[in-house]
C-alpha cells in the first residue's frame, strides 16, 4: 500500500483538521447558468461541480427515443483544469464514461420520466475543481438543477461519501483521504423518501463498518440536503425581499 | 391531515397532506401520503389544496391555444415549434377551409419558416409521427401572426398573466390587444412603442415575483407610475 504524504489520522483528527464525522464547508447555488433550463453549482470543500439540466426537450434522432418514456442522458465530465498536479485529458474517459452512467441510474428512480414519453432530458455535469467524492457532489448538483428546471420528481437526490481510514469510518473524503484511505464508498439517498439510490464501496469492510458508514452517510445526506433547501429558498426569498421593501 | 401552510414554499418529496384530503396539482401519492413533485406554491383554495409548480415546462394539451413559430414546410403542411417536447404538426386541411390546389401554390405562400402563427391543439397521439396536431380552424383569432410582438415568459407563469378571474388579464388588455398562449409565448400589439415597453415591463414584473402575494395590485401600481411620469400633466 502507498504510503500518505502526511498521516491521515491522528488521535482523532484528520489531515485538513476535520473529525470522522465531519462534512467540508458545503456551498451551494442554484440557477447559475442562465442558458440551460435548470442549474445548480454545489461545492463539498474544494471539489466544484456545476450542473445544467435541458429538457424534456424532443428527442434526436428519433428512432432513439421510447414510446413510453423519457430518455435521460448524463454526462460526467472533468474540465481540464480540475485536477491538481497533472492536466486532465478533456477526452471522456473510461471513469468519466461510468460515472455518468452510474449517476444516471441513480437519478433515474427520482424522476417522473413517463410524463414525458418520446423525448429526452439532457444532463451535463461540469466538474471544475476535483478534490475527492466528485461524483456524490454532482449527484447532488443534478437532482437540484432537475428541481431547478421544473422537472417532475419523487424527491431530491443527496450524495455523499463515506471512507475508512485506519479502520475509522470518516464521511465525506478528500482527494488525499480518496487517494491513500482503505476504503470509500459513494451514496446517494432520498431523504424524504428514506431511500439509496446509488451504493458503491471499495476496499475491505467488516459488517459493523458499513452499518455505521450507511447511518453515518444518512447524517451527512440530511446535513446537505438541509444546505439545499436553503439554496432553494434563497433563489425565491431574494425576490420577495426586493417586493417588500 | 394537512402538512403546509398557505403561500408556503415546498420542495419535491416534502409531504403535502395525507390521502383522505382533496389535493392537486404537482404531487403524487406515495402510499397514503400526498408529496410535492416539484418545486411550488401551496395555495387553499375551497376545500382543495394546490400545489402550484413555480419551475417547469410546457406539457400540452388538447384545446390548449398555442402560439408556434414555422419550423419547416413539408408536401402537406408545417411542421411547428410550440415550445413542447414532441414535435407538433400543422395539416394543409387544419390551415384553410379554402381548396389549395398545392401542384400550382406553394405552402410557403401562407405559412414560411419563421412565421408565427396562433393555433389550438387540435389532438394528441402520442403513436404518431407528429404527436401534437393544430388546427386554425377551431377557434377564433386563430391564424398567422402579421403585427405585433411576441414575448415569451416560462409556461407554469402563464395562470398568473391571467390571474384570479382574468384580474391580471383584464388589466394588462387595457394597455394592448392580447392573446395569451397557454405555452408561455404572448402576442401584443399597442398603440404606441411607449405602450408596448410598458407591457413588456409588466410581464417581466409577473414573471420575477409570481410567487409574492399581492401581484395584480404590484403590477397595477408599476403601470400607473410609469404612465404618470411619462405623460406629464400640464
Amino acid at each position: 500500500m502507498k504510503q500518505p504524504p502526511v498521516p491521515l489520522l491522528v488521535e482523532g483528527k484528520r489531515a485538513d483538521g476535520r473529525a470522522p464525522d465531519q462534512m467540508r464547508e458545503v456551498k451551494i447555488e442554484v440557477g447559475v447558468v442562465s442558458n440551460a433550463d435548470g442549474s445548480a453549482m454545489v461545492s463539498y470543500g474544494n471539489t466544484v461541480a456545476v450542473a445544467a439540466v435541458y429538457g424534456p426537450r424532443e428527442m434526436h434522432p428519433r428512432h432513439l427515443s421510447l414510446p413510453d418514456r423519457a430518455v435521460m442522458r448524463v454526462r460526467y465530465h472533468m474540465a481540464p483544469f480540475s485536477t491538481k498536479d497533472e492536466r486532465k485529458s478533456p477526452t471522456p474517459s473510461r471513469r468519466e464514461i461510468e460515472i455518468s452512467k452510474v449517476l444516471r441510474e441513480a437519478l433515474e428512480p427520482a424522476i417522473f420520466l413517463e410524463q414525458f414519453p418520446r423525448s429526452r432530458i439532457d444532463v451535463f455535469i461540469e466538474i471544475v475543481q476535483a478534490d475527492g467524492s466528485t461524483r456524490v457532489a454532482s449527484l447532488t448538483a443534478a437532482s437540484l438543477a432537475l428541481a431547478d428546471a421544473g422537472i417532475p420528481m419523487r424527491d431530491l437526490v443527496i450524495g455523499v461519501s463515506v471512507g475508512l481510514i485506519n479502520g475509522v469510518v470518516v464521511l465525506d473524503l478528500n482527494g488525499l483521504e480518496d487517494n491513500y484511505g482503505e476504503g470509500d464508498m459513494p451514496i446517494g439517498y432520498m431523504p424524504n423518501l428514506g431511500r439509496f439510490v446509488l451504493l458503491q464501496l471499495d476496499g475491505a469492510w467488516t459488517r459493523e463498518q458499513f452499518a455505521e458508514a450507511l447511518k453515518l452517510a444518512i447524517k451527512g445526506a440530511e446535513y446537505v440536503y438541509g444546505k439545499a433547501r436553503e439554496a432553494l429558498k434563497a433563489k425565491y426569498f431574494e425576490v420577495a425581499e426586493e417586493v417588500a421593501k | 391531515m394537512k402538512f403546509v401552510a398557505p403561500r408556503q414554499l415546498i420542495f419535491p418529496g416534502d409531504v403535502v397532506a395525507t390521502s383522505d384530503e382533496v389535493v392537486e396539482g404537482a404531487i403524487y401519492l406515495d402510499g397514503n401520503k400526498y408529496r410535492a413533485a416539484s418545486i411550488g406554491l401551496v395555495e387553499f383554495r375551497e376545500d382543495k389544496i394546490v400545489v402550484v409548480p413555480l419551475e417547469g415546462s410546457y406539457k400540452p394539451k388538447q384545446g390548449d391555444v398555442v402560439i408556434g413559430y414555422v419550423k419547416d414546410v413539408l408536401a402537406m403542411g408545417w411542421e411547428i415549434d410550440i415550445r413542447a417536447p414532441f414535435p407538433a404538426w400543422l395539416p394543409l386541411s387544419e390551415a384553410t377551409s379554402k381548396y389549395v390546389d398545392i401542384e400550382r401554390i406553394s405552402l410557403t405562400s401562407l405559412l414560411n419558416i419563421g412565421d408565427a402563427v396562433v393555433a389550438t391543439i387540435k389532438s394528441i397521439d402520442l403513436t404518431d409521427e407528429f404527436p401534437v396536431m393544430l388546427t386554425l380552424r377551431e377557434g377564433e383569432r386563430l391564424g398567422k401572426i402579421e403585427s405585433g410582438i411576441v414575448y415569451e415568459i416560462s409556461p407554469v407563469k402563464v395562470p398568473r398573466v391571467i390571474g384570479k378571474k382574468g384580474s391580471m388579464l383584464s388589466l394588462l388588455s387595457e394597455l394592448c390587444d392580447i392573446i395569451v398562449g397557454a405555452n408561455g409565448r404572448i402576442w401584443a400589439k399597442c398603440k404606441s412603442a411607449e405602450d408596448e415597453l410598458l407591457l413588456i415591463k409588466a410581464l417581466a414584473k409577473i414573471e420575477a415575483e409570481s410567487h409574492v402575494a399581492g401581484l395584480t395590485d404590484r403590477v397595477k401600481a408599476l403601470i400607473e407610475s410609469i404612465k404618470r411620469a411619462g405623460q406629464p400633466r400640464p
